[in-house]
């Protein structure tokens, strides 16, 4: 297998090809916030957390880590001011959706957001396709989906195959960072969790 | 019967035999726009008519008769011409045809009622190409649609069609057409403006055994419809770039993607296809070269981020029709995987051209950065609207005045809103600049698709830029974080201000969320979905302090920050506004001046548009003080002949 070589905040790496430039981070020891990014699943590039700065020859650009191959003689900055802006402020965008959520407040302290300027509009979904992607890629079960476009894109359960696979397996349960799915059915999470693992506030 | 042609010199024996038919060249014809803005103006009626007068009046088989493609002149349609004079009838009903058949086609004489009027000198002509609207155009990829049946392939052919693919095949190499392809400067019409030979070249690098080839018809841009017009009007000159395309870069299978809103596109390019098959113009051994392609057509099912290529490409592998990051090209990775080439409808119908005429006479057109001639449609404030055909380079005042004709009803012109809800609006200081790719970015828009929206002293900035945002809105495909929820709270923000809830750093917030959107979102959609908002803040900062800090919109159109009130000195209490008023707002009575009563207005405007000219009493105010009701009932004041 071929490597290439590059270099993220000041260190070199090699790496096989085909991995991603989180790969890279990761294998660094460097951690690059995630929030639709699962080891079992295929990239995504949703959230756009992941978001760094690359440069090849003279050109600087933004491009979210996760789904970025990496390449040789590429120069990454996971933390640079640019960087460190659109995290901020997908941070607030994101608080908008889903208020006192400890996912969220964490990463929030880490860059120094403690609120969001926007209008709240609280239904706990920020869309990061955890649970639709888990279903299909690792469950084969196709149980839950998308529905609708745009800002009013929300998920849905299938409910011929929800009604038969869901009750059993309430495996995408844990993996939801704002515990909308335990939030909305009865509380009770996967793996022994409960909601108040997910929220900041006891009384969410 | 369909000949099939075994080879070029079977498509020029064609072509004679076509030519030489008795009925081309000897005999008049009379031409109707049949595209779809002539056919709601019911051109359909109007063909029938003139079967039926040229029946009644004895000019049966004296002169034929042609359904064709857009003219362009929208505005007026329906739009004949009677050639060989060329004489242009614009806005032509039914029942104007028994006088156009008794008058012109046999007394050769004009009537002057239907030709057209120069709405500031009243000045007529008659002539299609002494029309402003047409004079100061150069129709090269669109000019053939007011020749040419969509529907017949024998009119293409009769107009040099499919010329340039026997060239292509028969003295060409692959690599010589795309040399020449490139050596043009050819770039992309559908909005970024990419090399297309550029583009063409990594397809047929990227080492694969299957390739692909698709045309971009998904035009969702409000406003804009000049593929739409071109794949209605002339099918077989975008159907023959593609073949040629497909040549070049070694693609044996080609798709056309035609959006769900346009049918007659989707049936002219579907029978185009078919008559091209017939002909053996498409299949196995196309014009005995050895050379093979088939295309299929796929219907959009109506979402306007599928316009964007990986999008695109995910709808016709029969996937939902969402971007993917495209760190590696769909000209490497498209469709299934395979290296596949698209290109917008009007790029396709450019290549005809380059490979008839050459590089050199194309490169002569248009500018540095940007050769050719682009489509434009006019639409909005402008007196003459349409689609407009112009060398790249032209300014956006000789489009907007010397085509378009002004802006109607003697108002000011302000802006022009270029490239669709991810372009920007330009104010009047920037009319005079030579427009292409790189100017319009330069400027902070973009050439997109070519809509350009014309707008006038009515219309508020705030509330354009709110517009394309919500439209965004529902548009965008909600996958990723900073298009979704930027978008949202972007146009929170905007129905904020233009309700008059605005508050101070909102202008600073919206410029912040723009640049994030800009940086981060995942596909050109996002990334250009803030360009109408940083635009506006741009150009007309001043607009959205007004109704920020004032409370007032300038341009007196944001329903919530005007009030509408009657001035007793002009009032004569004729008692319009009063019988108009929906709700019952307009107080007053019989030699009573009128007056409004705020609570009960709704601001529908009714008084403001019923008041008769000569009064003009009613007052739209923005950011003022309303003066108080009168405390008791005001006999007139103001003499009722004004």
């Amino acid at each position: 297998m071929k490597t290439v070589t590059l270099e993220i905040d000041g260190k070199e790496v090699s790496i096989e090809e085909g991995k991603t430039l989180l790969d890279a981070a990761k294998s660094l020891g460097i951690d690059v916030p995630t929030l639709c990014h699962h080891d079992k699943l295929a990239p995504h590039g949703g959230c756009r957390m992941c978001s760094v700065e690359i440069t090849k020859g003279k050109r600087a650009r933004v491009v979210a880590s996760c789904v970025y191959p990496v390449e040789d003689g590429l120069v990454v900055k996971t933390e640079s001011p640019r960087i460190i802006k659109i995290r901020k402020m997908l941070v607030e965008l994101v608080m908008a959706c889903s208020p006192r959520t400890k996912a969220l407040e964490d990463l929030g302290a880490r860059y120094g957001v403690t609120g969001t300027r926007f209008k709240a509009e609280e239904n706990f979904c920020i869309l990061c396709g955890l649970c639709v992607r888990y279903c299909a890629e690792v469950k084969q079960a196709h149980a839950i989906g998308y529905a609708g476009r745009g800002v009013t894109r929300r998920i849905a359960f299938v409910p011929e195959i929800a009604s038969r696979t869901c009750m059993s397996c309430r495996e995408c349960f844990a993996l939801c960072p704002t515990a909308k799915l335990p939030r909305e059915t009865d509380g009770v999470c996967f793996d022994g969790l409960t909601i108040h693992d997910f929220v900041a506030e006891q009384n969410a | 019967m369909a000949t099939l042609l075994g080879s070029t010199s079977d498509l020029e024996r064609l072509r004679k035999k076509i030519l030489d038919s008795e009925d081309r060249g000897s005999k008049p014809v009379v031409t109707v726009c049949c595209g779809t803005g002539c056919q709601a103006y019911g051109s359909q009626k109007v063909m029938q008519a003139f079967a039926d007068e040229m029946e009644r009046q004895g000019l049966a088989g004296k002169v034929m008769s042609r359904g064709t493609g857009c003219h362009g002149f929208c505005e007026r349609g329906v739009v004949v011409i009677l050639f060989p004079d060329e004489i242009c009838y614009l806005g032509v009903k039914p029942d104007d045809v028994a006088e156009i058949v008794s008058k012109t086609l046999i007394g050769k004489e004009i009537v002057e009622r239907l030709t057209y009027e120069d709405l500031a000198t009243g000045h007529r002509c008659a002539k299609e190409g002494d029309i402003p609207f047409y004079k100061h155009q150069s129709r090269l990829i669109f000019g053939n649609n007011r020749f040419i049946d969509p529907k017949s392939i024998e009119d293409y052919i009769a107009w040099d069609g499919y010329s340039a693919l026997a060239k292509a095949l028969s003295k060409m190499t692959p690599k010589q057409v795309l040399d020449e392809v490139k050596e043009a400067k050819l770039r992309g019409r559908g909005g970024g403006g990419f090399p297309a030979g550029t583009k063409w070249e990594t397809t047929r690098d990227a080492p694969s055994d299957k390739k692909y080839v698709i045309v971009n018809c998904d035009e969702g841009d409000p406003g804009a419809f000049m593929d739409r017009s071109l794949m209605e009007g002339n099918p077989h000159s975008v159907l023959e770039g593609l073949i040629i395309g497909a040549y070049a870069i070694g693609a044996h299978e080609g798709f056309v993607y035609v959006r769900q809103e346009y049918p007659l596109a989707t049936e002219n390019i579907l029978l185009a296809i078919e008559q091209a098959e017939a002909h053996g113009l498409l299949g196995k051994n196309i014009l005995g070269s050895g050379f093979d392609f088939t295309v299929q057509v796929h219907r959009g099912a109506g979402a306007f981020v599928s316009g964007e290529s990986s999008a695109l490409m995910a709808a016709i592998e029969g996937r939902v029709g969402e971007p993917r990051p495209k760190y590696i090209r769909t000209a490497v990775s498209g469709i299934w995987g395979r290296p596949s080439n698209l290109n917008n409808v009007e790029t396709w119908a450019n290549v005809p051209l380059i490979i008839n005429k050459g590089a050199s006479w194309f490169k002569a057109i248009g500018t540095e950065g940007s050769k050719g001639t682009k489509i434009f449609s006019l639409v909005g404030k402008v007196n003459n609207t349409g689609l407009v055909e112009v060398p790249m380079g032209a300014t956006l005042r000789q489009i907007i005045y010397d085509i378009g004709a002004g802006i109607p009803d003697g108002k000011k012109f302000k802006a022009v809103q270029t490239g669709g809800p991810s372009g920007g609006c330009i104010p009047e200081r920037h009319l005079d600049t030579a427009i292409d790719f790189d100017a319009l970015s330069a400027l902070g828009s973009m050439m997109g698709s070519g809509g350009l929206i014309i707008m006038d002293e009515d219309t508020c900035m705030v509330d354009v830029a709110r517009y394309f945002t919500s439209f965004l809105c529902e548009e965008s495909c909600g996958q990723c974080i900073p298009c979704r929820e930027g978008l949202r709270q972007m146009s929170a923000i905007l129905k904020n201000i233009t309700e008059g809830k605005g508050q101070e750093g909102d202008v600073e917030l919206l410029e912040e969320l723009a640049e994030v959107m800009s940086d981060a979102s995942l596909c050109a959609l996002g990334q250009t979905a803030a360009n109408p908002v940083l635009s506006t803040i741009k150009y007309f900062r001043d607009e959205y302090e007004a109704h920020v800090k004032e409370k007032r919109c300038p341009a007196k159109n944001c329903k919530a920050l005007v009030a509408y009130y009657i001035e007793p000195d002009k009032c004569t209490a004729c008692g319009l506004c009063l019988k108009n008023c929906p709700s019952g707002a307009v107080k007053g009575g019989k030699k009573i001046i009128h007056w409004i009563n705020q609570v009960e207005c709704t601001k529908c405007g009714i008084c403001f548009e019923v008041c008769p000219k000569r009064f003009r009493a009613v007052a739209k105010l923005s950011g003022e003080v309303i003066p108080p009701p009168p405390q008791e009932p005001m006999p007139v004041v103001a003499q009722q002949k004004g």
